[in-house]
């Protein structure tokens, strides 16, 4: 392996946010603030070009680290999904720091806060970390950058400081803890049978062993108890609604991805020698139970934000029915696309609601549902944002889920898999039930009482987070040609 | 027995405790020490790994031994993370528990 023209982009991608990290512990809080917003132009410029570059030449950009090739150094690799998962973190990342920026600013004639100074950095920590997840092509180095998303993760819960907030943040810590030693002993197994831990030799390299067996067990059960998959979801819940609204935008719509996409990685581009039926109808299986459970607990909340983060827990569960559609010798390629538009959709769609869920918090003074009557008037512009949002999550037209679903389906009928039908419509049709438990108070009559009136530039952040969920839907073939860059051909060599 | 299989065993049975604890203690602390008792076991594996691994002219193979290093390293940082979470609870709240229902009273409607 050979690093590409342009690869040196990959190290800037991953430092940039560093080098940020590093400035606003010199010059203090204030800076900490205009130093995250001023990255977010280089980010958006980097992984733009980075996905032109990978566009352009059709395959994965490749840098090797220090020109040590592995199986003793370490490759960083951008393919088309590594690629797009970027652009998607370099738009949300950003539109949560702007949108933050009066909750988080420093007050006047004070040096520097606590909680904003932590607010900002664990915000760039969050995007190099998943930026070294995305681009990692080495087993170990993707296990640091997954324990630098955690402990960046964790401190933004319990930024307020208040016990339930620490009590959630301390057991989100705790599952993330078993979550990566599991994830380590499979690293150690791998590295003790094949000598190496780089992406592509170890899938050139693997054969179906009982070690190999084992290893993918402990590593596959550590990332599902990072990504909150049913039934390891009850930590994220009163992580995710205790957090501050830009932080669980961040933490909803991107850091349970960065595990996610690391389960992607390890069985479609690590094991792809291995028989995946068994694993993959596993995997659906408790896909399908969180799609269906995780719907039917947030018809059950009464404070929004709580009902937000358990549709969170519902959508994460589609993610995983790209096991067994993507592994399966029909319509793979299908399954592929409708599991990354489905990632892509949630992560707009989940942040922009969390973002109005938050505005409508700060404007109301509470977030009970039962006491919305009358809000849709006296907040137009964020029940808009919160019902398009909805329709992205239900999987109407025309919006991102739908597009997901539609190809998700489409997989489904190729493959002859008519099972995973089940959760992906139920699904949709709970989470109709959900959003109308939202808007549906909303908009009848009463007067609600506006502490607060919401300041526009924020309502507008998080309509324009949805207007990409919704534009998602009408994506070119080409998008769907370009996240197939790199992906190896799985399912014990069928396609 | 060799030595290499009995730290194997070691390394398992410290893993097994750790697990055991980690699941079943309901004391945040505790599940901590459950929780350094697992990395233990998972260091021992890596050593295992490293002596197995030796090329021609080495004792060891020095690869998981950098790999253990840093483990330790995030491993103690995790820990020293936890502890601080810990502290900040019990200060703030006098009691340390994780079981929801001790949190759900002071239920203020998400009003920040």
């Amino acid at each position: 392996m050979t690093a590409s023209p342009g690869g040196a982009l990959l190290v800037f991608a991953v430092l940039t946010p560093v080098a940020g990290i590093l400035l606003s512990f010199a010059l203090g809080g204030r800076a900490a603030e205009r130093i995250t917003l001023a990255l977010a132009p280089i980010g958006l410029a980097l992984a733009g070009f980075i996905a032109f570059l990978v566009a352009r030449s059709g395959a994965p950009l490749v840098y090797v680290i220090g020109g040590l090739p592995p199986p003793l150094g370490i490759a960083l690799r951008a393919d088309g999904a590594s690629a797009t998962m970027m652009v998607a973190a370099a738009l949300i990342v950003p539109a949560a720091a702007f949108y933050a920026r009066a909750k988080f600013a420093t007050p006047d004639g004070v040096a520097e806060s606590r909680g904003a100074l932590t607010f900002w950095i664990m915000l760039q920590a969050i995007w190099a970390a998943l930026n070294l997840i995305f681009l990692g092509a080495d087993l170990f180095n993707l296990y640091v950058a997954l324990e630098l998303l955690t402990f960046a993760a964790v401190p933004l819960v319990c930024i307020d400081g208040r016990p339930e907030t620490l009590a959630a943040a301390l057991r989100y810590l705790l599952f993330a803890l078993f979550g990566s030693i599991s994830y380590l002993l499979g690293v150690a197994l791998l590295y003790g049978g094949y000598g190496t831990l780089d992406i592509v030799l170890l899938g050139e390299r693997i054969a179906a062993t009982p070690l190999v067996w084992t290893a993918a067990a402990l590593m596959t059960a550590g990332l599902l108890a990072k990504t909150a998959l049913f039934p390891l979801h009850i930590w994220l819940p009163p992580a995710h609604a205790n957090a501050p609204a830009a932080a669980s935008a961040v933490l909803s719509g991107l850091v349970v991805k960065g595990s996610f996409f690391l389960t992607l990685r390890l069985w479609f581009y690590v094991l792809p020698a291995l028989p995946m039926a068994a694993p993959a109808a596993i995997l659906g299986t408790l896909g399908g139970c969180a799609a269906l459970f995780g719907s039917i607990l947030a018809l059950r909340q009464p404070r929004l934000k709580l009902l937000v983060a358990y549709s969170t827990v519902a959508q994460i569960g589609y993610l995983f029915l790209v096991f067994p559609l993507a592994s399966a010798p029909a319509g793979g390629a299908l399954g592929w696309s409708g599991g990354f538009v489905q990632v892509l959709a949630h992560a707009f769609a989940k942040a922009a609601m969390f973002l109005s869920a938050g505005v409508l918090a700060e404007a109301l003074g509470h977030d009970r549902i039962a006491h919305f009557s009358g809000a849709a008037r006296a907040l137009p512009l964020t029940f808009l944002t919160l019902g398009l949002g909805g329709l992205s999550l239900m999987g109407l037209p025309p919006s991102g889920g739908f597009e997901a679903k539609w190809l998700m389906l489409r997989a489904c009928a190729a493959s002859g898999q008519w099972i995973w039908a089940v959760p992906i419509l139920g699904g949709g049709l709970l989470a109709g039930g959900y959003v109308y438990r939202i808007l549906a108070p909303a908009l009848a009559d009463g007067v609600v009482e506006v502490k607060a009136r919401p300041q526009l530039s924020r309502e507008l952040v998080a309509l324009g987070l949805v207007g990409v969920a919704l534009a998602l839907a009408f994506a070119p073939e080409g998008f769907f040609e370009f996240i197939q860059i790199g992906r190896p051909l799985a399912g014990g060599g069928a396609s | 027995m060799t030595p290499p299989i009995l730290a194997g065993l070691v390394g398992a049975a410290l893993v097994g405790f750790g697990l055991y604890g980690l699941i079943c203690d309901p004391h945040p602390l505790r599940k901590l020490l459950a929780f350094n008792l697992v990395g233990s076991g998972v260091f021992l594996v890596f050593g295992i790994v490293a002596r197995r691994g030796a090329a021609a002219g080495f004792a060891f193979d020095p690869v998981p031994q950098a790999m253990v290093i840093t483990g330790i390293v995030v491993a103690f940082a995790a820990s020293a993370l936890a502890v601080a979470l810990i502290l900040r609870l019990a200060a703030a709240s006098g009691k340390v528990t994780l079981d929801p229902r001790a949190w759900t009273k002071r239920d203020d409607g998400g009003a920040r």
